[in-house]
């Protein structure tokens, strides 16, 4: 077989590829599938919270819905999706060949889909799938947990594995296969960011697994971790899972950065502001989300010198963020600035990110915590964090670099479209939570108090209309990659700066077989 | 594609990589599970007294002070003892030793096995409220249909804080007939 083969034929050819640009199709693909069905449960939600009463769902069918669209959407959407742009663009953009591990890259891809098939199938099983929220606080995931739980365990475990193997993956192509020349302080952020995150992946992904053990442990083999009557303690179980849990935040976050920090420039036409800064900044975020975890829990009774301890950590996380913050203001300053479909999404995303970190920042001040904890104000919070941050980072990333993948020219308009209703949207479902939250809504109720009405309808009505624009999304990528206007052009992009822009249009199927000289 | 020289660094890379994630794994149960433990028991956070009996030491009584010890019992979920305290408050002087029963009766037809689990607030007075004798420390199994007064000695301790005027001790109990049994150790009397 000559070495510039192209891909084989059929259905075996994704599932036995090992090809970075196949599985990072793949990925993006499986985590846009993912993006939908966790969009259907969000819909189910709103549905049910339009007006106040019980209409549509029953109580603990509404408590499935709302833990399996956090799980879903955190590692089916967010991390996936991430890892398939992480797959097609750090070789491309460091001159290597390929992943370094070609074939655990498979297997990091197939161990996904049927792992959403098995928690999506605890829907129809006897006692309903997992109903203790995402963040499966002991004694709810384990004492009351319904039989499904094992299914999720189980789960959670070979999510586990992927994304360690995937994040080996990663640091490996990273450290061992860029060009000659291109130096560590010379790497795309794109690639930086992915490269902490992969370490964060490393560290933290193994101590989840270490969590859902012990809550195996404690429902089969007679442990007493988290359950008080054998000695343990149901709090141990909250510290354990948000060790794991912040710095999951900024994995989720943190290639998100890269990618408005690759597209700003871009349509900004100067260089990045403060690359070094940015790259110590993302490194800061990384450091400093190991020891501020107890935020998450100021109400569990902590000593006050703990919640202080956790009150300032996380305070300071504002600095490095506010770093990059402004130095995405910084490099649009004076640029010459289009608003093409990928800068639209960036904008967006600065724009509602902030306004996120500044509701983290009100939330990490432990005396008025009390008031927000599990609070419609803390949904409004990370949901302007993972969604207008991470899904619309996401966004960008498949127009700005879907004419490289597929040769093809995206709709403008129909993309442009695209991000203002879901930017309507999305401001329409979360911003009146803000309101909801300070007025004392609580989180994860399928009911609420007659005066949370006109807000909550706002919301679902907002929500129907970002679920919508998803739609347009998908129809402008299908009609791009089956009928869109085929270009040619090495730079789609005329600011575009980076090795994967030095590549023909569409990317052929090997790439930088020699690799590329970096001056 | 790749040359010797990279595919060893690769490997070498990988092998450090997977190294780190056992090494979080284990981490877990090796060090995050009796850190905390010990932290609770060491800084007396989460109100959890002291799993072991107290050592008495020599002091003397402080009868210029009275601290207000309440006496708080709840039942697990689907636990079906009877179970309360026999005074609700006792008034003790710091230092001294002081000493109540627990009343608890087993109503069904068959045996069981109990473990009350205390907690003390506020959680400051952990640290300062000394058990010499208490059924918290075994499990408490009960024949179908027996009764029993359970046992409890204190002492305040002296230094305990001096705004700290009462204290709340609260016991729940928690059905562990079949952990009990699954270690063997079910002994009905």
């Amino acid at each position: 077989m000559s070495a510039h083969h192209g891909p084989s034929k059929g259905f075996m050819r994704w599932v036995l590829t090992t090809n970075h640009k196949d599985i990072g199709t793949m990925y993006l693909w499986f985590s846009f599938a993912m993006f939908i069905l966790g969009g259907a449960f969000a819909m189910i939600i709103r549905a049910e919270l339009f007006q106040p009463g019980l209409q549509i769902v029953e109580p603990d069918f509404f408590n499935q819905m709302t833990t399996m669209h956090g799980l879903v959407m955190v590692f089916g959407a967010i991390m996936p999706s991430f890892v398939g742009l992480a797959n097609w663009m750090i070789p491309m953009m460091i001159g290597a060949p390929d992943m370094a591990l070609p074939r655990m890259n498979n297997l990091s891809f197939w161990l996904l889909p049927p792992t959403f098939a098995l928690l999506a199938s605890t829907l129809f099983m006897d006692g309903g799938a997992p109903n203790f929220g995402w963040t499966f606080y002991a004694p709810l995931s384990t004492t009351y947990a319904p039989d499904t739980v094992t299914y999720f365990i189980f789960g959670v475990h070979l999510l586990g594995l992927s994304s360690i193997m995937g994040s080996i993956n990663i640091i490996a192509t990273v450290v061992n296969l860029r060009a000659p020349g291109m130096t560590y302080m010379k790497m795309p952020m794109f690639v930086w960011t992915w490269l902490i995150t992969a370490f964060l992946l490393i560290a933290v992904m193994p101590v989840l697994a270490g969590a859902v053990t012990m809550m195996l442990m404690d429902i089969h083999f007679g442990t007493s971790f988290f359950s008080a009557a054998g000695g343990g303690d149901p709090v141990l179980f909250q510290h354990v899972f948000w060790f794991f849990g912040h710095p999951e935040v900024y994995i989720i976050i943190l290639p998100a950065f890269g990618v408005v920090s690759q597209i700003i420039p871009t349509f900004a036409r100067k260089p990045l502001f403060g690359y070094d800064s940015m790259v110590y900044a993302t490194a800061s975020i990384a450091f400093l989300s190991f020891i501020v975890w107890a935020h998450h829990m100021y109400t569990v009774g902590m000593p006050i010198t703990g919640e202080l301890f956790f009150m300032y950590a996380t305070m300071l996380i504002a600095v490095p963020t506010g770093v990059k913050v402004f130095n995405w203001i910084t490099t649009m300053w004076k640029g010459s600035m289009t608003f093409e479909t990928p800068m639209l999404f960036c904008i967006g995303f600065v724009f509602l990110f902030t306004i996120g970190g500044f509701t983290g920042v009100m939330l990490s001040l432990a005396p008025v915590d009390f008031q927000y904890h599990d609070s419609y104000f803390v949904v409004a919070h990370f949901h302007y964090v993972m969604v207008a941050g991470a899904v619309f980072s996401m966004s960008a990333a498949v127009y700005y670099w879907l004419p490289k993948w597929t040769g093809k020219m995206y709709s403008e308009n129909m993309g442009k479209a695209h991000f203002w209703i879901s930017f309507f949207g999305f401001n329409l479902t979360f911003f009146p939570q803000h309101f909801l939250g300070l007025a004392g809504m609580p989180r994860r109720i399928p009911d609420y108090a007659l005066q949370f009405t006109d807000f909550n309808t706002m919301s679902s009505i907002g929500a129907f209309i970002y679920g919508a624009s998803q739609i347009l999304f998908l129809f402008n990528v299908v009609k791009t990659v089956v009928s869109g206007e085929p270009t040619s052009e090495e730079k789609t992009w005329d600011g575009a700066e980076g090795l994967e822009w030095t590549l023909p249009t569409p990317a052929p199927y090997h790439t930088f077989s020699t690799p590329p000289d970096v001056k | 594609m790749a040359n010797t020289t990279t595919e060893r660094s690769i490997t070498y890379t990988v092998t450090k990589l997977a190294v780190v994630a056992v090494a979080m794994f284990a981490f877990v149960f090796v060090v995050m599970v009796p850190l905390y433990n010990v932290l609770c028991d060491v800084l007396g956070i989460n109100g959890k007294t002291s799993g072991e009996r107290y050592q008495v030491v020599e002091s003397s009584v402080d009868i210029g002070r009275e601290i207000r010890v309440q006496f708080v019992t709840t039942n697990n979920e689907g636990m079906p003892w009877v179970f309360h305290p026999t005074e609700s408050v006792l008034k003790v002087n710091p230092g001294a030793v002081n000493s109540t029963v627990f009343y608890a009766k087993n109503p069904l037809a068959k045996a069981m096995v109990a473990q009350a689990i205390p907690s003390v607030a506020p959680i400051r007075a952990a640290d300062y409220f000394h058990k010499t004798e208490c059924f918290c420390f075994n499990q408490q199994p009960l024949a179908a249909g027996a009764e029993t007064d359970m046992p409890l000695q204190f002492i305040v301790d002296q230094d305990l804080p001096a705004d700290i005027k009462t204290i709340t001790l609260s016991y729940t109990l928690f059905d562990v007939t079949a952990m009990a049994a699954s270690q063997g150790a079910v002994a009905t009397r």
